[in-house]
Parts: structure tokens; sequence; C-alpha cells
């Protein structure tokens, strides 16, 4: 089967953020790029489904140069070929542009199964998914624990609040990986050479069919600020019964949250 | 008439709270946005139109109920039609909807199939010269984006557990609209679904969030997290150090990739603060941390703080806890 896994770099999520210089998004020096750990997940479904199939991985992201550490992290994983979509005219996009871009250069591979992260680390948007299946006109089920594939079905696991629901789809979809899918594997030293000859293709808006009235952002950011510094904390002394008492104490009559 | 659209989530026949979160901010910027702008809501599934007056006590003007059999479930698909199809019809400036697992599905595909602009995870919605602008955390809290849109529908999924709910008024006047949707076939269903043990707070939407973190020392001490929770009516979680060590399941995490929680009240048990874990726990109201290193990062966010040892301090707390609550009642 053909997967296409969809693949965002994102700031190491340990990493501390500074602000850029025209107040609207963060700094990008000194910063570590790794792959989204939700999208590695998916990186890891689509090999493990390859390995019990058959068939072919390809790696999508949109982005600067930088972005292709990131692809070839992927390729280093097992993934078999990647498209790096690169252009001017996407510098900037929001979920909505990044959706479009992305569906232009899988329509043509025509895959059985497109995974994704369920989020991409550090936007926090969850849109790109649910925006790709819409505009591919495919199912989707987002959030995935647990993916079963026969035939040309899927039956997915996925959390809700309180519960778990089991959902069928017909393929080709989109589907979502959530954190308790699998355990990402780690690149081994033979992944990573073999990864240097892998093929990444670089494409731009022109060859993707893509217009700059698809990509225009329909939100934008007009400020970005740390968050406001909490008030000093309060430590609370004594043996561990006066603690108690005093902090109940102070939860009931002064924070008033119990 | 101008109007703001939002959407309810309902399950085993309620509303679920962060629906009437919606709906109340909903009201508030319509008031804000004055020229009689009205508060729509819409409901779909099956048999669910008493609900349409719960909506209206929270300050909807209108419901537009979409009941059909064959969407009593829900599915992506057929959903986003008919929300899509509504806001064709209605042109609302707003589109608000729950930043929930449903919300989180749904509003994506709307925002795709009516090309509208979507913020997500939204804290805090102001109105500007007629125009929301959007407060939002991004970096998982590191930072904060003000955002705005181009264009109407402005779409936005709204964080659980942070908007007020309006004081509920029974008599205030509503209208419902019945709404004829054609129900197209669903490629993605929903086959079965289970619940998760009864009596679990969903982590969330809870008022208390407990946590427990690697100062627990093993699986075997998490009872400890949990009867404090217990005794606080409080939902439970833990940090990505014990759950990547395999002491509780994965929906249980608290941080960056795990859950985010806003609840009044946060305690963090044995939980040293690594930046991955703030971020997904830093909007709580007010933070209690309970650690035995006074340098532990936590108490940086904390409000309160206690120097101490957990396997002490977590009992005679869960204890005192059930004795004042029990005084109390």
């Amino acid at each position: 089967m053909k997967i296409v896994v969809c693949v965002k770099q994102v700031p190491d999520t340990e990493a501390r953020l500074k602000l850029a210089s025209d107040g609207k998004a963060i700094a990008e020096a000194d910063i570590n790029w790794i792959v989204s750990p939700y999208d590695e997940m998916a990186i890891e479904e689509a090999l493990k489904l390859k390995e019990a199939k058959g068939g072919d991985v390809v790696l999508v992201s949109v982005g600067g140069d930088r972005v292709q550490a990131a692809l070839r992290n992927g390729l280093a994983m097992g993934a078999d070929s990647a498209i790096h979509l690169k252009d001017p005219l996407f510098e900037g996009l929001d979920s909505r542009g990044i959706a479009w871009a992305l569906a232009a250069a899988i329509k043509p591979l025509g895959p059985d199964l497109i995974l994704t992260g369920q989020t991409g680390v550090g936007t926090d948007d969850s849109q790109v998914p649910g925006m790709l299946a819409e505009i591919l006109d495919l199912p989707q089920v987002t959030m995935a624990v647990k993916i079963e594939i026969t035939d040309s079905k899927a039956t997915v696991k996925r959390e809700v609040e309180g519960a778990s629901e089991t959902w069928e789809t017909t393929l080709p979809a989109v589907i979502s990986a959530q954190k308790g899918l699998n355990e990402p594997r780690y690149a081994s030293l033979k992944g990573i050479m073999a990864a240097k000859k892998k093929p990444i293709q670089t494409m731009d808006a022109a060859t993707a069919g893509l217009k700059a009235e698809d990509l225009a952002p329909k939100t934008r950011i007009v400020a970005m600020e740390l968050p406001p510094t909490r008030s000093t904390v309060k430590m609370i002394e004594g043996d561990p019964d006066t603690q108690v008492k005093e902090l109940l104490r102070i939860l009931h009559d002064e924070a008033k949250v119990l | 008439m101008p109007s703001i659209l939002t959407y309810a989530e309902h399950r085993d026949g309620t509303l679920r709270r962060p629906s009437l979160e919606v709906v109340s901010e909903a009201r508030r910027l319509a008031d804000q946005m004055g020229g009689d702008t009205k508060v729509e809501c819409v409901l779909i599934g099956s048999g669910v139109a008493p609900l349409a007056a719960t909506l209206a006590a929270h300050g909807a003007d209108r419901v537009h109920v979409v009941d059909a059999k064959e969407l009593a479930a829900y599915a992506t698909e057929g959903y986003a039609r008919v929300v899509a199809q509504l806001i064709s019809n209605e042109k609302p400036k707003a589109v608000l909807i729950p930043y929930s697992a449903m919300g989180k599905d749904l509003a994506p595909r709307v925002a795709a199939r009516v090309g509208a602009g979507l913020v997500s995870d939204v804290v805090k919605l102001t109105v500007k010269d007629g125009k929301l602008q959007a407060r939002r955390p991004m970096y998982a809290g590191k930072t904060f984006a003000t955002v705005e849109w181009v264009g109407e529908p402005q779409m936005a999924t709204l964080r659980p557990n942070v908007f007020p709910l309006a004081p509920a008024d029974a008599a205030r006047k509503f209208e419902t609209v019945t709404a004829d949707v054609e129900v197209a076939n669903q490629r993605a269903k929903v086959v079965s679904m289970q619940a998760t043990a009864a009596g679990k707070v969903e982590l969330t939407e809870a008022q208390i969030v407990v946590s427990g973190g690697r100062g627990l020392k093993g699986p075997e001490n998490f009872h400890l997290v949990e009867e404090l929770a217990a005794a606080l009516g409080a939902a439970v979680g833990a940090s990505r150090a014990v759950v990547d060590a395999g002491w509780v399941d994965h929906h249980y995490q608290v941080g960056q990739t795990g859950k985010t929680v806003s609840p009044s009240l946060y305690i963090a048990a044995g939980i040293s603060g690594a930046i991955q874990h703030l971020a997904g726990m830093s909007s709580s109201k007010v933070i209690v941390a309970i650690n035995k290193d006074a340098d532990a990062p936590i108490f940086k966010v904390a409000n309160y703080g206690l120097v101490g040892d957990i396997f002490e301090i977590l009992p005679k707390l869960t204890e005192a806890a059930k004795t004042s609550l029990a005084g109390r009642k």
C-alpha cells in the first residue's frame, strides 16, 4: 500500500523560547528543530504497516531549507522518499494554506492512506488533518491510538473525554496519530547512511499547481508575547500536619478554590 | 441580522459543559457588538430538541435543531456538512466551537469547507471595531499570540474550563428552527463506544486536578495521588516521566505532548516541573506544588509551595481534606 505521511518540523519541546524582533513570532536562532513528536508516531505507524503489508512510504513537508533535516530524519527511520514543498509563496502560511499545499503534492500520488500527527507541537492547532481530508474529499479519523487495516477499510480507536470510540472508515482516508498509538523507533546508523541516498524531491507552488489565492492566510498573528509572570510562590512552612492544615485553610479562605 | 453561531455538543442526552461555555461567551460578545447581534446555536443529533431550552437559558436567541436518526452518532463528514450549510445560509460573523475531542475533529473540516479562517484553543476573545480578536497560547503556553481573522466567518475553537458560564435564565425567550438537511453516506463512522471507568472526572474539564510525578518513586505509590483526587472530587494527572516509565496510561499525561488543563486548582505532587509539564498546566488558576526539593522549577509557577516528604504529606492531606470537606457539607 502507498502511505503518505505529513511531517512538520517544530522547535524542540524542551526549548526555551524568545520573541522575534517584530514581536509577532518566536526567534528562530538557537532553536534545535525536531520532527513534531506526533508526526514521528505517524511515520512509525506507516513503517509498521509497510513491514506487515508491503508498500511505499512517502513523506511530505512544507517549509524552508531547514525542513530537509526533518525529512532526512524520517527517511533514516525507514521511509522511502520525500517531497519538500518549498517556495517563497509558502512563507507565513496559516493551517489552511499548509493543508492546500500538502493536498496539491499528495493528490497526484493517489495514496491508500495519509497519516499525520494529531497536532503540530508548537502551533498546537490540530487543523491540518481535517482540512486536508476536506480538500482531498476523503474521510478522516483524528487522534488515533490504534489502527488496523483490512482490505480497503481501517478500524481506528480514538479516545474522547471519558470514553473510547471505535471508528471504521473506507480507504483512502486521513488518519491522525495521538500519543499511545506506538513508540517511534530511533533511526539506526544503517538507516541514517541509507537515508543519504534516498530521494527528496523539491516542489514549488507552480509545479504543485498552487496559486497565491489558494494559500492566502485567513488568520494572522498580530502580536506575540511571553506569558505573564506569576506572583511569587508562597511557601507553607512547618511540620507536615501544620503544612496540611495551613494549605487547606488558604485554599478555602484565601484562594477560595475548595 | 448579524449573528454568532455556536456548536452544541452533547452526550447521553445532556449538553456537555464546554457547549454552555461557548454559548455564554457568544452572548457576551454579541452584547458587546451591539446592533442586535443574535446568538444562534446548532444542535445536531436524534431526539435532541429538548436540549434547546438549556442553550437558550445560557444565551441563545435561536436554536437550529437538526434531528435525524442517521445523525444519532457523531460522524465528521455528516456533521461538518450540516454546520457548513448553516453557515452558508445564516452568514454568521463568528462561529464558536468547543476545543474538545469532537470540536478538534469537526472545526477544521467545516473551516475548509466554507473557506473560513480558524483559530484554535482560544482562551480570550475581545471585540475591536466590530471584529473579533483572539488570544491563544502557542508553543504549549510558552508564548501567547493575539490573532485576527481575514474576512468572515471568524471561526474559533475555545479551550474548555476557561470561559465562565453565564447564569442560567430559564425565562429567556428563544426560537427553535428545525433545519432539514440531506444526510449523505458517511465514509468514516463510530461503530462502538466504551465509557472509561465510571465516576472518573475528565482531566481537561475538571475543576481540580491532582498530578503525580517521579517523586512517587514507583507505580505502587501512585494510589496516594488517586486517593487525594478522590477526596477532592478531582481528576488524576501525571507527568510525562511517569507515563513514559509505564506507571500509568498515557491519557493521564499533562504537558506539551499530553493534555492541557486549566482547572481552578492544580496540585503537583512529586513533579519537578520540566518545561514540558509546565506547558500543560501553567494556565491553572491556583497551583500547589509539593516536592522534597526546594529548588524544583515547579515552585517558580506555583502559588503555594510545600517542601517535604510527599509520602507523609499526601496521606495527611487526603485525610484532612475528607474531614474538612465533609464538615462543610
